[in-house]
C-alpha cells in the first residue's frame, strides 16, 4: 500500500468491470429502446452504472480521507478533470459549428445563392430563425418538415421581462458568482459561508432547470416549435437540450459536494471534489453565454 | 504492492496493473485483427473473379463496412493503446498509469462495444452496410435498423478512447521520473502524448456526429436533411473533422515505435530528436485544418477546394522531415536486420509510398479522377497496413522478449516478415493500377478489364492473411516455450529506461522513480 512519497496504485478492483457492464447494458438497451422496445435493459444498465459510480466515488473519498492520496495523485485528478472538460467543450463545439455552417452556408445555398433552386426548393427564402422550411416552401402543407409558428428570439424591448432566456442568463451567471463565493469561503475555512453559498448555487441551478422546462413546454404546446420543426427546432433543442443535461449533471455534482460539505469533508487545504464540480459549473455557464448569444440573440 | 498477479480470471477482470491491461488490449486487438481480416478475405474472395460468386451484394456491403470499422476501432487503435499501457510507464519511470482503475474500465468497455457491433450480423436487417465512413443519408434514411446499435457502440468506443487518453496525458504530464524533462522523453511517449490530445479533441466530435444521426433517424430532426433546412454534406464535414485527425491518431504512435527500433538496430541515437517532436506537433496541428480534402467532389466553393488542397500538401513537409530523420539515423550506422528492423525499414519505404499517393490525392483537380476508386483504397492501405499494422507488429517483436523473458524464433520472424511484405505489396500495389483505370471502391462486382489485377490482388491478400497466422503461432510459441533471455538489454543498441529493468519485467516496476541525469 501507499508509503510516504510513493504513488498510490490501488489493488485490483471490481468497480471498472461493473461500470463497463453497466455501460454495455445502457448501449444495448438504448439501441432497442429507440426502436420502440421496452426500456428495461437500458434502465437496468443505468442502475448498475449509478450504483457502481456511487461505490467508486465513495471509495475514492474514503481513500482521500485516509490520507492515501499524495500531492502527485491529486495532480492526476486535476489533469483528469481538466481534460474531461476539454472533451465536453469539443462536444459542444460540434453543435455550435454545425449551427454556424447551416446559418452561414447551407441556408443561402438552399435559397439559390450559388445556383438556381427552382427545381429543388422553389420559392424557398433563407431566413433565421427559419420559419418556413425548404420542404414547406416547395410543397406547402404536404411537406414532411413544417417550420415553427413562433421562435425563441429576442421579442423586443417591451416584452423583455417575459423573455425566459434573459432570466436564465441572469440566474446562471449569478450561480457562477455564488459558487465562487462558496469557494472563497472554504479557502478561508469558513464552512458556514461555504455551505450557505453552495446551497444557493444548487438552488439557482434547479430554478434554471425549471425555467428551461417551462420554456420547452411553451415551445411544444403554444409555439409549434418542436424537434421536428426544421433545422431551427433541431439546432435549438439539441443545443439547449444538451446544455440542460449538463446543467442537470452539474447540479447533481454540486449537490453531492454540498452534502459532503455538511459532513465536513472539506477544509482550506483539501476541497478538490468541490473544485472539480465548480469548474464543471463554470464550464456550463460559459456554454450558456455562447448559447444566449448564438441561439437566442443573434437571430 | 510487492506481490505478484492474482490467480485465475479475476486477475484480468479486476486488474489495475498497466502491464496486464496492456496485454489485454494487445490480445483484444489481435482478435479483432483476425475478425477484420476474415472480412477482408471474404471481400477478396468475392472479388477474385468478376460476377457474383460467394456472397450477395448486400452482404458484401456489410463486409466492407465492418472490415473498416473493426480494423480502425478494434484492431489498430487498441493495439497502440496496449503498447502505450505497457511501455509509457516503463519508459518514463512511473509505477503505473496515473489512474489505474479507470485504465481497466477503458479496456473493458471495448469487448462490450464490439460484441454489440458484431451482434448486428445476426439481427434483422443485418450489420451496418453504409461504409466505415457512414455518410448520411446512407446511414440515416436508408440505414438498416441495426444502425442504432452501431451508434451506441460508437459511443462506447469513444468513451473508452477518451478515458484512455485522459489517463495517458495525466501519466505523461504528471508521472515522469525526476529529471525527465519533456524534451528528454522517448519518442514513443511524445507521439502518444500528442495522439492522446488528438483523441480527446476529436472523439467527442464523432460522438456529436452519431448523435445527430440518432436524432435524425428516430426523433425527426433534420441535421442531414435538406428538406428541413439541413445538409447531408454537414455530415461529411463533421465526420472528417473527426476522421482526419483520426488517421494521425493511428499513425503517430507508429512513428513513435519506428523512432525506437531504427536507432536500436542502427546503433546510433535518433537523428534530429527535437525536429521529430516539432514535426509530430505540426502534423497534429495541421490535421485539424485539412479535413475537407476527403470531400473535393461534394461541390465546395473553389476557394474551399484551393485552401484544403494547399493546406493538405503542407503536411508533406513535417512528414518528410520524419522520413529523412529515420534515413539519416540509419546512414553510416552499424546496421543489423532482425525482424523488428526489417519491419521498420519496410515501414519507412511503404509508408513513404502511401505518403506520395496521398499528395497525388490532395491535388483537387486530379482527385476528380481518383476519388472513390481503388487508388484511394491502395493509398490508405499503404499507410494503415504498412504503416500502422507493420509498426505494431514490429513493436511486438521488439518488446516481446522484454515482456516475457523469452526470445521469439528469429528465422520464423524473418520468414513471417517476408511473406507479409510480399503478400502486402501483391495485394495493394495492383490496386493503384485498377484505381487509376477507374475501378470504383466498395463494389461487389466489376468490369471485365479489371479481372487480372483483381485476381492477383486476391492472391496477395490470402498470402498476407496466412502470414498473420504464422505471427500468432510465433508469439504463442515464444510465450510457451521460447528460449529464455535474462539480459536487461535484449538488443545491444537499445537505449531507454525500459532496458534498465530486469528481463522479464517484474509485475511491479519503478515503485520508487529512478532519477534521470
Amino acid at each position: 500500500m501507499s508509503t510516504e512519497g510513493s504513488y498510490y496504485v490501488p489493488e485490483s478492483s471490481k468497480l471498472p468491470v461493473f461500470a463497463a457492464t453497466g455501460l454495455g447494458l445502457i448501449a444495448l438497451g438504448a439501441g432497442s429502446w429507440v426502436q420502440g422496445q421496452s426500456p428495461w435493459v437500458f434502465l437496468a444498465g443505468a442502475l448498475v452504472l449509478a450504483f457502481t459510480l456511487y461505490a467508486w466515488f465513495a471509495l475514492v473519498i474514503k481513500e482521500n480521507i485516509a490520507g492515501m492520496n499524495s500531492d502527485q495523485l491529486k495532480r492526476s485528478y486535476v489533469w483528469g478533470m481538466g481534460w474531461f472538460i476539454f472533451s465536453e467543450a469539443m462536444f459542444f463545439a460540434v453543435f455550435f459549428g454545425s449551427l454556424y455552417y447551416i446559418r452561414a452556408l447551407v441556408l443561402p445555398w438552399l435559397g439559390g445563392e450559388a445556383t438556381e433552386n427552382e427545381l429543388l426548393w422553389a420559392g424557398f427564402e433563407p431566413t433565421w430563425p427559419l420559419m418556413v422550411t425548404p420542404d414547406q416552401a416547395a410543397n406547402g402543407d404536404a411537406a414532411q418538415f413544417l417550420g415553427p409558428e413562433q421562435n425563441m428570439s429576442f421579442p423586443g424591448w417591451d416584452k423583455i421581462l417575459h423573455w425566459l432566456p434573459l432570466w436564465n442568463t441572469i440566474i446562471l451567471l449569478s450561480s457562477s458568482v455564488t459558487v465562487h463565493i462558496a469557494h472563497t469561503g472554504i479557502k478561508n475555512n469558513d464552512r458556514k459561508k461555504f455551505n450557505l453559498w453552495l446551497g444557493i448555487t444548487v438552488f439557482l441551478g434547479i430554478i434554471f432547470l425549471i425555467l428551461q422546462a417551462e420554456e420547452y413546454i411553451e415551445a411544444y404546446n403554444h409555439m409549434g416549435l418542436t424537434l421536428s420543426s426544421g433545422i431551427y427546432g433541431t439546432t435549438f433543442f439539441m443545443l439547449t437540450g444538451f446544455h440542460g443535461a449538463h446543467v442537470t449533471f452539474g447540479t447533481i455534482m454540486l449537490f453531492v459536494q454540498w452534502v459532503r460539505g455538511l459532513k465536513g469533508h472539506f477544509n482550506d487545504k483539501d476541497q478538490f471534489g468541490f473544485e472539480a464540480a465548480s469548474w464543471y459549473w463554470h464550464f456550463v455557464d460559459v456554454v450558456w453565454v455562447g448559447l444566449f448569444l448564438f441561439v437566442y440573440i443573434l437571430a | 504492492m510487492a506481490h505478484g498477479p492474482a490467480k485465475g480470471i479475476g486477475r484480468w477482470l479486476f486488474t489495475t496493473n498497466h502491464k496486464d491491461i496492456g496485454t489485454m488490449y494487445l490480445w483484444f486487438s489481435f482478435a479483432m485483427f483476425l475478425m477484420g481480416g476474415f472480412f477482408a478475405m471474404v471481400i477478396r474472395a468475392e472479388l477474385f473473379q468478376p460476377g457474383m460468386q460467394i456472397v450477395k451484394p448486400e452482404f458484401f456491403n456489410q463486409m466492407t463496412t465492418m472490415h473498416g470499422l473493426v480494423m480502425v476501432f478494434g484492431a489498430i487503435m487498441p493495439a497502440f493503446v496496449g503498447l502505450a499501457n505497457w511501455m509509457i510507464p516503463l519508459q518514463i519511470g512511473a509505477p503505473d498509469m496515473a489512474l489505474p482503475r479507470m485504465n481497466n474500465l477503458s479496456f473493458w468497455i471495448l469487448p462490450f462495444a464490439f460484441t454489440l457491433l458484431t451482434a448486428t450480423f445476426f439481427m434483422e436487417g443485418g450489420a451496418p452496410n453504409f461504409g466505415w465512413t457512414f455518410y448520411a443519408p446512407l446511414s440515416t434514411t436508408y440505414a438498416p435498423p441495426t444502425v442504432n446499435y452501431f451508434i451506441f457502440g460508437v459511443h462506447l468506443m469513444g468513451a473508452s478512447s477518451i478515458m484512455g487518453s485522459i489517463n495517458i496525458i495525466a501519466t505523461v504530464l504528471n508521472m515522469r521520473a525526476p529529471g525527465m524533462t519533456l524534451m528528454k522523453m522517448p519518442m514513443f511517449v511524445w507521439t502518444w502524448l500528442i495522439t492522446a490530445f488528438l483523441l480527446i479533441a476529436v472523439m467527442p466530435v464523432l460522438a456529436g456526429a452519431v448523435t445527430m444521426m440518432l436524432m435524425d433517424i428516430n426523433f425527426g430532426t433534420s441535421f442531414f436533411n435538406a428538406a428541413g433546412g439541413g445538409d447531408p454534406v454537414l455530415f461529411q464535414h463533421v465526420f472528417w473533422f473527426f476522421g482526419h485527425p483520426e488517421v494521425y491518431i493511428i499513425i503517430l504512435p507508429a512513428f513513435g515505435v519506428i523512432s525506437h527500433i531504427i536507432p536500436t538496430f542502427s546503433r546510433k541515437p535518433l537523428f534530429g530528436y527535437s525536429s521529430m517532436v516539432y514535426a509530430t506537433a505540426s502534423i497534429a496541428f495541421l490535421s485539424f485544418i485539412v479535413w475537407a480534402h476527403h470531400m473535393f467532389l461534394v461541390g465546395m466553393p473553389i476557394g474551399g477546394e484551393l485552401y484544403f488542397m494547399y493546406a493538405t500538401m503542407l503536411i508533406a513537409v513535417p512528414t518528410a522531415a520524419k522520413v529523412f530523420n529515420w534515413i539519416s539515423t540509419m546512414f553510416r550506422g552499424s546496421l543489423t536486420f532482425e525482424t523488428p528492423m526489417l519491419y521498420a525499414v519496410a515501414f519507412v519505404i511503404l509508408f513513404t509510398i502511401g505518403g506520395f499517393t496521398g499528395i497525388m490525392l490532395a491535388i483537387a483537380p486530379a482527385d476528380v479522377q481518383y476519388h472513390d476508386t481503388y487508388f484511394v483504397v491502395a493509398h490508405f492501405h499503404y499507410v494503415m497496413v504498412a504503416g500502422a499494422i507493420f509498426s505494431s507488429t514490429a513493436a511486438v517483436y521488439y518488446w516481446l522478449p522484454k515482456w516475457t523473458g523469452k526470445m521469439y524464433n528469429e528465422t520464423m520472424g524473418k520468414v513471417q516478415f517476408w511473406i507479409s511484405f510480399i503478400g502486402f505489396n501483391i495485394t495493394f500495389f495492383p490496386q493503384h493500377f485498377i484505381g487509376l483505370a477507374g475501378m470504383p471502391r466498395r463494389y461487389s462486382d466489376y468490369a471485365l478489364q479489371f479481372s487480372d489485377w483483381n485476381m492477383i490482388s486476391s492472391i496477395g491478400a490470402f498470402t498476407y492473411g496466412a502470414a498473420q497466422l504464422l505471427f500468432l503461432f510465433n508469439v504463442v510459441r515464444t510465450i510457451r516455450s521460447g528460449t529464455p533471455v535474462s539480459e536487461p538489454k535484449t538488443w545491444e543498441g537499445a537505449e531507454g529506461l525500459e532496458w534498465t529493468l530486469p528481463t522479464p519485467v517484474p509485475y511491479h516496476t519503478f515503485s520508487t522513480p529512478p532519477t534521470i541525469k
